[in-house]
C-alpha cells in the first residue's frame, strides 16, 4: 500500500517538472473519474455491506474458497460471461471479496470472463462482425478466461 | 434508483445508530471499514489513471500492421482505448475496412478487453500487482494464438467475413 503511493507521488512529480499544464490535465482528469464513479460507488458499498451481514464469511469461503472448487468456478465464470459490471466496480468488489478468504482462481475467472465474454453484448456484435464470428470469439473468450484462471490458481497454490 | 437506495440507507443507519439497533449498527460497521479501505486506494489510482491519459497520447498506428509487429501494434492500440468492447468492436471494425488483417483486428479486440492500461492499473490497486501481472502474462500468448486461430479459420471460409457486417444489411 505504501508503495502504491510513492509510485503515484513520484511519478506526479515527475510530471509536474516535466509539464506543469499536462499534470494539471491529469489531476483533472482524475477528479473527473473520480466524480463518476462516486454514486455507483457508494450504493455499490452499501450493498456490500448489507450483503456481508446476510452472507457470512464461512458461506463465501464454502462456496468460492478452496473446498468446492469447481462449483464455485463454473458458476462464477458463468456470472461473468453473461452479467454487465463496469470495471470500475467490479475490481473493488473483487478486492473486497479476496479478503474475505474468496480464491484468486475465482477472482481471476469471475474478472476475466467478465471482460472478454460478453453475453449481452452479442447484438451488437453480431451487428459488426455477424454471428459465427461473435460466437467463435466469445467461445475462445471463455476458454482463455478458463486457462488464465487455472494459471492463477495454480501459481497462487490454490488448485493443489 | 441509486440515490433513493442511497437516502433509504443513511435513513435506516440513523435510525439504527439513535436506538441501537444490532444489524443496523453490525452494516454500519462493515460500511465504515469498506468505505475507508476504498478512499485509501482511489485517489492514487486515479491520478495514476489520469497522467497515463495525458502524457500517452491515443496511438496512430495502424498503417503499421504486418509481420509480429502488427500484434504489438494491436496491443499497443488497445492499451489506450477507453471503455470496454462496445468501443472497441466499431474500432476494430473500421481496422478491418481499412484492410487490417483479420489476425490483428482480433488480436485488438481480445486486447482491448483485457490489456486495458487504465483498467489494468485500476485493477492492481485492488487485487495487487502479482495477481493483474499473473493475468497480463498468461493472456498474452493465449489472445495472440486464439487470433492466430480466427485469422486462418476465417482465410478458409471468407463468408464468414465481415460481408454480414452493418452496412450490407442495411
Amino acid at each position: 500500500m505504501q508503495y502504491f503511493y510513492l509510485v503515484t507521488i513520484v511519478l506526479l512529480l515527475i510530471s509536474l517538472i516535466k509539464d506543469r499544464h499536462k499534470t494539471v490535465a491529469a489531476l483533472k482528469t482524475a477528479y473527473r473519474h473520480f466524480i463518476k464513479i462516486c454514486r455507483p460507488f457508494l450504493f455499490m458499498i452499501m450493498l456490500i455491506s448489507v450483503s456481508l451481514y446476510f452472507v457470512p464469511d464461512s458461506l463465501l469461503t464454502e462456496y468460492l474458497g478452496k473446498k468446492n472448487m469447481l462449483v464455485g468456478f463454473i458458476s462464477t465464470s458463468l456470472l461473468g460471461s453473461v452479467i454487465l459490471m463496469p470495471g470500475f466496480i467490479a475490481y473493488p468488489l473483487c478486492g473486497i471479496l479476496v479478503k474475505k478468504g474468496v480464491t484468486y482462481t475465482i477472482i481471476s475467472v469471475f474478472t476475466t470472463t467478465l471482460m472478454m465474454v460478453g453475453v449481452l453484448s452479442y447484438p451488437v456484435e453480431s451487428e459488426y462482425f455477424g454471428r459465427k464470428i461473435t460466437i467463435i470469439r466469445n467461445l475462445l473468450s471463455y476458454l482463455i478466461a478458463i486457462v488464465i484462471a487455472v494459471i492463477t490458481g495454480l501459481i497462487y497454490g490454490e488448485l493443489f | 434508483m441509486q440515490v433513493a437506495g442511497i437516502v433509504l440507507f443513511v435513513l435506516f443507519i440513523i435510525i439504527s445508530l439513535s436506538i441501537g439497533y444490532k444489524p443496523g449498527l453490525e452494516i454500519y460497521t462493515n460500511f465504515i471499514s469498506l468505505l475507508t479501505k476504498m478512499i485509501k486506494i482511489l485517489p492514487c489510482a486515479f491520478i495514476l489513471i489520469g497522467l497515463f491519459e495525458v502524457w500517452i497520447k491515443k496511438q496512430t498506428v495502424q498503417n503499421n500492421f504486418s509481420g509480429i509487429r502488427g500484434y504489438f501494434f494491436a496491443i499497443l492500440l488497445s492499451s489506450s482505448t477507453m471503455g470496454g468492447l462496445y468501443v472497441a468492436f466499431p474500432v476494430a471494425y473500421s481496422l478491418c475496412k481499412k484492410g487490417v488483417k483479420m489476425e490483428f483486428v482480433f488480436t485488438y479486440l481480445f486486447a482491448s478487453a483485457v490489456f486495458r492500461i487504465p483498467m489494468t492499473i485500476y485493477e492492481a490497486s485492488f487485487l495487487g500487482l502479482k495477481f493483474t501481472s499473473i493475468r497480463l502474462l498468461a493472456t498474452l500468448p493465449l489472445i495472440i494464438l486464439a487470433s492466430i486461430f480466427m485469422g486462418k479459420y476465417l482465410d478458409k471460409n471468407p463468408h464468414f467475413g465481415i460481408q454480414i457486417s452493418r452496412e450490407n444489411r442495411q
